[in-house]
């Protein structure tokens, strides 16, 4: 057992121990919390893997963007800081045949998935090329059309908010 | 062999490594004692320059405003800092009752070590840096954001609803001024071609204060922000929310808060000097490299002095002008700048005097235009109610200037 697999299976159960603990916890800003953990788990997962610039990226948009935002709208909720009420509602049967059928189609896809047994190539010395991975975002034969639909995505988000929150006019 | 003058630390390194391998250890053990030791070395040396730190600045802030500082407890006061240590040291931790305990005291260590971290990316000299990281930029910006979660982490543990609004605010703050100092750090990335700090260091052969000034006027707009300092400290503005989000912090952890900022102010210029100023590059540092180092911290120094003197000299931002700043002039200009570089820096990559001439005027045209478009954008919301009454003084020039 290398240092690297020791190192993986602790990040991987710290990862599994906070995600589990996000949506078991009674208070919302400790779920919050732990999903931070789980999220920056993750990142420590890339660094294992050599591939510093999504580890870097991750930190920096998870932790540093999408929690604080998560944060934000928690805190912004009414009453939602002193809110630590019960875990399950009315639709909880609804809710465990739909996570029991997702969870029973990820196992049926990823049991037929080749890569476990397959061995990742390592680096090259000079590590990963962020070049790379530049041109492919904008190669017409890469992943442009992706590229640019999040950027639609994110405008569409932006004019959604900035109209949420304008002042209504008239009156 | 590396002499003394060119890597003094990869001596002592190697002078340690002989002697462990001759106690007898393993070599990978061996690296793995030498990294620990690099990274507590890396660690704990900021942390004791601060104390030469918060008495450089209080003696600095001492004469912007005309008075002398410390200069009570020892030679011109050098032994305040010492003095202040032992007080935060001895104070008692006074946990407010309903505190979340954990988030309430991860929240000093987590703002001190983002800013420990970001000491690990920095190149020193040529040979000297924690780590050659060839994302050092990304990194540097993710460390700014676990320091925006160890703000919140404060404000939200204190259970306090002031703590909470300062918290709340500072955040509100420093998400707002990382737009623009993201896009700023994009324009030398978009010069040297490389994330990694030392590479920009190294294609620095013009300092890119000149191929780029608005990007580095940003940068450095923006991280005095970020840092929470003067004129931009509307997060720990003492007479209106107590003390923000360290209200409930006493001794040693309010402690860690304060040296986390006066850290982060050090930090920040460090980087500016690294990312625009050329860093340890200078004259005879082929020959010498230590000297790299020598030129690094002059450098700092400089841009420090200028940290202190806007603290010294200028007032407090309201919240509403402190957005209309970022939003309305920040942002779009560091939009416009980053078009320019994009397209003035590659294809006049080959000539560099013109390149560095042209760039150089774009962006000061580029600023002037924005900064008059941007002032009539952001109104004064002065609303004139009368007319100026003349003064009573028996001087006739005064009457005229009333």
């Amino acid at each position: 057992m290398s240092g690297l697999q020791i190192a993986f299976l602790l990040i991987g159960a710290i990862t599994l121990f906070a995600a589990v603990i996000t949506v078991s916890s009674r208070k919302i800003m400790h779920a919050a919390l732990w999903l931070i953990l789980a999220l920056g788990a993750v990142a420590a997962v890339f660094a294992t893997l050599e591939a510093g610039f999504f580890a870097a990226i991750q930190i920096a948009i998870y932790v540093g963007a999408i929690a604080i935002l998560i944060i934000f709208a928690v805190m912004l909720t009414r009453r939602a800081m002193e809110d630590s009420g019960p875990q399950l509602n009315s639709t909880w049967p609804a809710a465990l045949v739909i996570s029991a059928g997702v969870l029973t189609g990820l196992v049926i896809l990823l049991s037929s998935w080749g890569g476990f047994e397959t061995r990742s190539m390592a680096l090259p010395p000079t590590g990963e090329n962020i070049a790379a991975l530049g041109t492919a975002l904008v190669d017409m034969n890469g992943y442009v059309v992706p590229f640019e639909v999040a950027s639609l995505l994110l405008i569409a988000a932006l004019v959604g908010a900035i109209f949420v929150a304008s002042e209504p006019k008239g009156k | 062999m590396t002499l003394w003058y060119e890597d003094p630390i990869k001596l002592i390194a190697n002078w340690l490594f002989g002697l462990m391998l001759g106690w007898g250890m393993p070599v990978d053990t061996a690296n793995f004692v030498l990294t620990l030791l690099g990274a507590a070395f890396l660690g704990v040396v900021p942390l004791l320059f601060c104390i030469f730190l918060i008495w450089y600045e209080r003696k600095l802030l001492g004469r912007i405003q005309d008075r002398f500082g410390p200069n009570r407890v020892g030679p011109w006061g050098i032994f305040q800092p010492f003095a202040d240590m032992l007080k935060i040291f001895i104070k008692e931790f006074i946990t407010p009752q309903g505190a979340d305990v954990v988030p309430y005291n991860l929240a000093p260590i987590l703002s001190v070590a983002s800013v420990l971290l970001i000491w690990a990316v920095v190149p020193f000299s040529m040979t000297m840096m924690g780590v050659n990281l060839n994302v050092g930029l990304s990194f540097i910006i993710g460390c700014g954001g676990l320091g925006l979660l160890a703000i919140i982490l404060a404000g939200y543990g204190s259970n306090n609803k002031y703590a909470l609004l300062g918290g709340m605010r500072a955040v509100a703050q420093l998400i707002s001024y990382e737009v623009p100092m993201v896009m700023s750090l994009l324009v030398p990335v978009m010069l040297s071609g490389s994330l990694g700090v030392n590479d920009i260091v190294q294609k620095q052969t013009v300092p890119y204060i000149i191929l780029a000034p608005v990007a580095a006027l940003i940068f450095f707009i923006t991280s005095v922000a970020e840092s929470g300092r003067a004129p931009f400290d509307l997060v720990e503005a003492e007479s209106e929310i107590v003390a923000g989000f360290n209200t409930e912090y006493s001794g040693l952890k309010f402690g860690f808060f304060f040296v986390a900022e006066f850290l982060h102010a050090f930090t920040i210029s460090l980087l500016f000097s690294t990312l625009f100023l050329g860093g340890w590059r200078g004259p005879f540092t082929d020959q010498v490299p230590l000297l790299g180092f020598v030129y690094l911290v002059v450098k700092t120094f400089i841009v420090y002095f200028l940290v202190i003197l806007f603290r010294g000299s200028l007032p407090r931002f309201r919240i509403d002008q402190m957005m209309d700043l970022n939003w309305k002039l920040l942002t779009p200009l560091s939009l416009v700048t980053l078009l320019i570089t994009a397209l003035l820096a590659n294809p006049l990559s080959g000539m560099p005097l013109l390149q560095a001439v042209a760039l150089f005027l774009v962006n000061l045209a580029a600023l002037v235009v924005l900064m008059s478009w941007a002032e009539r954008k952001m109104p004064r919301k002065r609303k004139i109610v009368a007319k100026t009454r003349p003064l009573a003084t028996p001087n006739q020039q005064d009457q005229l200037s009333a």
